[in-house]
């Protein structure tokens, strides 16, 4: 046996450790598929899962043509700019460029499909792919660049550990404008402003869904070390990780239980997943007490942001946005509070004695990325609107996107009571 | 006392319930029913390959109504599903000679209510 230098192991390990998360968060894919498709209408299925399918093959493409040039590439604070189809880029930890490049781009594809949910049932084929190609390729890069790209965020010690900001605000406020801009499905609200109910029309396809997003981030989390050492850190992100979900879901169980009468099994998964985002940031820099904390808090959040949305009329059929979008934010800040300086900080967070250094840079960072999505966003799906035209017509809406996009039915041969 | 079926193209179900409701007809029941007339049919794709599909998704309404509301009936449901395409549907008029209100015995006219 040829002898082996202790880096060269080290990167093997490292190597493989980054590749098994890339392959987590990769299936994450049809973690999101399956929330989106049971949370919708059973006519607007095969729609959903198209929109996901091609979230990934587009995002996979686009990232590696522009994306991670922009994302990690030399350039500026705002963005890269070497690095153009992967030639000549490097890669951003000490593993292979490829391997480190298919671990960033499964984030990639995360952060566009989250859109899919919050405009589901009402938004035209085309005009999806659109807005897919440019937020992977574009708009999520330049993201990714301020905070771990060696852009303006990092340099002033902005932290997200593995994208509360940088995937999932990225997504929830792109979905959050995008469904303004596209306004509720008919009959969503009555001429009151009252909800009605849309029912999901697969609860057990979505609960699958949420395991499979848990799972996952089991890879999202701990991946994000882009190393293995002595395991002690990638122990703490799985662990803290967990103990979030599994408080984010009481959490949201609760609430929904004291506040409408029932517990709900559709808001407390979304609960757990509102915990697994908002663990994400802080994960690598809190104590599991402050990660169960956090998690309860986006539970509750979940449950508000739902609420607060529909008072708003603001129809988002999957919740994409309180659980990313309000999240996101949450996690962010949370690393304000709760962050430690031993475990990697610039400053302590505010109720380990930091004061209010890290809390404000925390959310300067994430009030400008939601700023930038709102308004990029809001100018790419405006233009897209008054070209091809973002929303079907009223007919084509009541028949179903799966039937009128695609010729195709999620249920051939089944019963499927459409009743609006 | 008369029972109207109509068959009309499930996507205009909402707008049949609208107008039926503006013409105070509340009470209806709803079934999925496949079934082909006039309309040729449209085409469906499965793995790359067209299919033909004959009988059709439809949703039948069935609904008793006294004498008074039957043109009213037919009235409001022609204006929730006319298209003007062939598949908008049919409507049946029924002689129903007797009704029952099961919770509390009445019959007839009133039953129907």
């Amino acid at each position: 046996m040829e002898n082996i230098s202790m880096e060269t192991l080290k990167m093997g390990i490292d190597t493989v450790w980054v590749l098994m998360a890339a392959f987590l968060v990769f299936f994450m894919q049809a973690g999101f598929g399956m929330v989106e498709a049971g949370f919708i209408r059973a006519k607007n299925t095969c729609n959903i899962l198209t929109k996901n399918f091609l979230d990934f093959c587009m995002a996979s493409l686009g990232f590696f043509l522009f994306g991670y040039a922009i994302m990690f590439g030399t350039g500026n604070g705002f963005m890269g700019t070497s690095g153009w189809f992967l030639k000549g880029a490097e890669s951003g930890a000490d593993i292979p460029l490829f391997a480190f490049w298919l671990f960033q781009a499964a984030f990639c594809g995360a952060a566009a499909t989250i859109v899919a949910g919050g405009m589901a049932e009402r938004m035209k084929f085309p005009a999806y792919l659109i807005y897919s190609f440019i937020i992977s390729s574009l708009i999520y890069p330049i993201v990714g660049h301020w905070v771990w790209g060696g852009g303006w965020l990092s340099k002033i010690g902005f932290a997200d550990f593995a994208g509360s900001t940088v995937v999932h605000s990225v997504g929830g406020s792109a979905a959050l404008i995008g469904t303004i801009i596209l306004k509720p499905r008919l009959g969503k609200y009555g001429p009151d402003g009252k909800p009605n109910m849309i029912l999901g029309h697969n609860i057990p396809l979505a609960s699958l869904g949420v395991f499979i997003l848990w799972f996952g981030w089991f890879g999202f989390n701990p991946g994000s070390t882009l190393a293995v050492d002595d395991g002690e850190l990638i122990g703490r992100v799985a662990m803290n990780t967990n103990l979030a979900a599994a408080a984010g879901g009481v959490a949201a169980m609760v609430t929904v239980w004291a506040w409408f009468g029932k517990p709900d099994l559709s808001v407390a998964m979304n609960g757990a997943l509102a915990g697994l985002v908002a663990i994400t940031a802080p994960c690598a820099f809190v104590d599991p007490i402050p990660a169960i904390l956090i998690g309860l808090v986006g539970g509750v959040l979940v449950v508000v942001g739902v609420v607060l949305l529909d008072k708003f009329r603001v129809d988002d059929p999957v919740g994409a946005v309180p659980v990313h979008g309000l999240n996101g934010i949450w996690g962010t800040a949370a690393i304000g509070l709760f962050g430690q300086k031993t475990l990697g900080l610039e400053h302590n967070g505010l109720l380990y004695g930091g004061g209010f250094s890290q809390l404000g840079i925390q959310l300067l960072g994430a009030g400008a990325t939601v700023a930038f999505i709102l308004i990029s966003m809001g100018i790419v799906f405006k233009v897209v609107d008054m070209t091809l035209g973002l929303r079907v017509d009223r007919d084509e809406e009541l028949k179903g996107l799966d039937i009128v996009e695609h010729g195709m039915e999620s249920y051939a041969g089944f019963q499927v009571f459409t009743t609006e | 006392m008369k029972l109207i079926i109509a068959l009309i193209q499930p996507y205009k179900l909402t707008d049949v319930k609208k107008a039926l409701y503006e013409a105070e007809v509340h009470k209806m029941t709803v079934t999925n029913v496949l079934g082909c007339g006039q309309q040729k049919g449209y085409t469906e794709t499965y793995r790359g390959v067209d299919q033909e599909v004959n009988l059709l998704k439809k949703i039948r309404l069935d609904i008793a109504v006294n004498e008074e509301f039957v043109e009213p009936t037919i009235e409001a449901i022609i204006k929730g599903s006319r298209t003007g395409q062939i598949g908008d549907g049919k409507i049946f008029v029924v002689d129903l000679p007797e009704c029952i209100r099961i919770r509390t015995g009445e019959r007839s006219n009133e039953a129907i209510g």
